[in-house]
């Protein structure tokens, strides 16, 4: 139809919805947020962070009167998942950061989730209870134990209403599995498996099973020496079991089907980009490694981010992806600074809109960027609590690469690297997002009309 | 080992003496951006030693650059042995502004000249002080880094190891935490290799460093004294013998 607008990035109009965490400038570290997921009805949206603590937010359900926004996400459970450990062996200590959490589909009242830090995972169960039984025979109300003897008549219990109560249980610790730092956690398609991935290798865990796993992927050098390639990232393919992709610090992915040999070693297919000669610096290298890979919702294509841009690939299309977006591209000159400071490691986690039509990742500054891969328009937006009010439409910035800067522009040499943005989400149904500040997780939303 | 021989990067002959000049002038630049690159990536690969654990990955990908680096010096001809004495403390006062060493080759052959060298010797009589220490600081960050990589990525046998250790090394070093010998001992005897990885090695690292002795080496003169030609050749060829005793081959 002529006039009717396709929707896009730049077609939503996005607001500041809400911003959860401490005010303060000075940051406690136990409070730095390391990772973000919705669940899959959205409902649910789940952080971790630095101190081994888990954070539930619940949406509110809709109030019709209130048809101008959407329910607000507020505080369902917190807890905490892991602690410090000791390796006394090695002398070392092990963190208690989550570096990922991942939701298992509902299947009954509770809900489930894995969490991870560097070297164990766990499945917790999260319920509720919002009734407790009353009326006990042999047992006063407090709990204490009633005699027998007193007993003159008997009772039915019941259960009675109370307040809502959200208990979280770790149902099962899979430990001792990984030598080196967990990276990656990905749950099947058949909802019974999971995968792990460190730096080096990737396990394969059945989600009844703790005492053991199965080793898939080994990457490890017989020589140490020689190691020059280490795993940074991994996922089961949405849709096909025995599929999953594995990227590495040279900017590889490989796809393996586990059907060809219980270890995957050998990939079947290989996802490469030949480098650019003319771009070729000393950190060539460092900026092709590849920070997160995650496929789309229709498993068609897959989407990588390294260190200046984003690619999409096909998984048809091994030499070369089929989009490629430009996060950053002002960086390229700044490389060196960035490598003194360190931020060139910097691990930025990308995400798919819930139809594929739009990808989002994070920047510096508080910056994130999304791209519309059907208008192919791109916005920059700022997570900071100068934007706070409800409703207000976010204003798009813009960061001026070199020569005259105009007004509202940034330059470049003026970003603060240490406000960064690494973990974002969206919602998988809902124009809704979770951008991820260094101790501030914002809430925003599309403006309803 | 002389370079002599090696391919070096072509000096395009026909160019006119001032760009030639000017070339000249910016060598020293690329080089001493390249130099404080790789001190800076020592530097890193020192201090992921006293995190709590090492990011592999990091790790990895700085060595890597280390590796590129050194392989351009090799073809360069920058990378020369003259001298394993300890002026090779990766320093991070010499870290200059590394610029140049963003742009990618496409806007360096643009803009800027690429280095080159008429002869090895030539340039080394040339300016003795500043190549000298660059070089040296080069040789023993290389030659650090060569024992780096093997030590480092995996446990070997600690016997081995001791005598393989140079001073160089030790500076490197000296800035971790000292482990007491028992633990030391601890981590010596008989463990499953596999174990250990690079992040234990690197607790274990330091006393090792420190117990070891670096016999096989005498202290050489420092360059500064050194004013002649012929000297530092004598120098060289002993560098050499030793060189090639310590490098595993």
């Amino acid at each position: 139809e002529v006039g009717v607008r396709a929707g896009g990035g730049n077609d939503i109009q996005w607001c500041f919805s809400q911003v959860k965490g401490a005010v303060d400038d000075d940051v406690a570290e136990a409070d730095i947020i390391s990772t973000v997921e919705f669940n899959h009805s959205g409902e649910l949206l789940a952080t971790g962070d630095k101190g081994g603590r888990v954070v539930i937010f619940q949406q509110e359900q809709e109030n019709k009167t209130q048809s101008h926004s959407r329910g607000e996400y507020n505080v369902y459970s917190t807890f905490q998942s892991h602690e410090p450990e000791f390796d006394y062996l090695k002398s070392l200590e092990i963190e208690e950061k989550i570096n990922k959490i991942r939701w298992l589909p509902q299947k009954n009242a509770a809900q489930f989730l894995l969490s991870t830090n560097d070297k164990t995972i766990k499945l917790w169960k999260i319920s509720e209870r919002d009734k407790r039984p009353e009326g006990y025979n042999l047992k006063e109300e407090d709990g204490r134990y009633r005699d027998p003897t007193t007993v003159t008549t008997l009772r039915v219990p019941v259960f009675r209403p109370m307040d809502l109560m959200v208990e979280a249980s770790p149902r099962r610790i899979f430990a001792n599995a990984h030598t080196y730092h967990i990276n990656s956690i990905s749950i099947n398609s058949d909802y019974e498996t999971y995968l792990s991935a460190d730096d080096l290798r990737i396990n394969l865990w059945h989600l009844e099973i703790t005492d053991r796993s199965f080793n898939i992927v080994d990457i490890k050098p017989a020589n140490m020496e020689e190691l020059t390639e280490v795993i940074t990232a991994a996922e089961f393919h949405p849709n096909s079991c025995n599929t999953f992709v594995y990227s590495s610090s040279k900017g590889t992915i490989r796809l393996c089907d586990m059907r060809a040999s219980a270890l995957c070693d050998r990939h079947s297919k290989l996802f490469e980009e030949p480098e650019d000669p003319s771009n070729r610096s000393f950190f060539s290298e460092i900026i092709s490694s590849i920070s997160d890979v995650k496929f789309s919702h229709s498993g068609r294509y897959m989407m990588t981010r390294d260190y200046l841009s984003v690619k999409i690939w096909d998984l048809n299309m091994e030499n070369r992806p089929v989009e490629t977006y430009q996060v950053h591209e002002y960086l390229r000159s700044k490389l060196c600074s960035l490598y003194e400071n360190d931020c060139i490691f910097d691990k930025f986690e990308c995400c798919w809109n819930g139809s594929d039509s739009i990808v989002m990742t994070g920047s510096y500054n508080n910056f994130f960027r999304m791209f519309d891969r059907n208008t192919k328009r791109d916005i920059t937006l700022e997570a900071s609590r100068e934007n706070n009010k409800p409703r207000t439409v976010l204003k798009p910035r813009k960061v001026c690469a070199s020569g005259k800067r105009k007004k509202d522009e940034i330059s470049v040499d003026s970003l603060d690297f240490n406000k960064k943005i690494l973990h974002t989400a969206w919602h998988p149904k809902e124009n809704i997002i979770a951008v991820a500040t260094t101790n501030n997780l914002y809430i925003f939303q599309d403006k309803m009309n | 080992m002389f370079m002599r021989g090696l391919k070096r990067k072509c000096f395009d002959g026909e160019e006119d003496i001032e760009e030639t000049l000017a070339g000249i002038k910016a060598i020293p630049s690329y080089n001493l951006q390249r130099q404080s690159l790789l001190d800076m990536s020592l530097v890193k690969l020192q201090l992921c030693h006293m995190l709590v654990e090492p990011n592999l990955c990091r790790s990895v990908l700085i060595a890597n650059t280390v590796r590129q680096i050194q392989e351009e010096m090799t073809q360069d001809g920058t990378w020369q042995m003259i001298n394993m004495q300890n002026t090779g403390q990766a320093s991070v006062d010499r870290l200059v502004s590394t610029d140049i060493l963003c742009r990618s080759s496409r806007e360096q052959a643009e803009g800027k000249h690429v280095p080159g060298y008429s002869t090895f010797s030539k340039d080394f009589e040339g300016d003795q002080a500043q190549d000298s220490s660059e070089t040296m600081s080069t040789a023993s960050s290389v030659q650090a880094l060569r024992n780096l990589q093997s030590n480092v990525w995996e446990m070997e046998n600690s016997q081995e190891n001791k005598g393989n250790f140079q001073k160089s090394l030790d500076q490197i070093f000296e800035t971790l935490e000292n482990k007491s010998p028992n633990s030391v001992e601890d981590l010596f005897s008989e463990v499953d290799n596999s174990y250990y990885d690079l992040d234990t090695m690197l607790t274990g690292m330091m006393s090792n460093t420190k117990m070891g002795h670096c016999d096989g080496l005498e202290p050489f003169p420092s360059p500064t004294t050194t004013t002649s030609s012929s000297n530092c050749k004598s120098d060289l060829n002993e560098l050499d013998h030793i060189v090639e005793i310590l490098v595993e081959s």
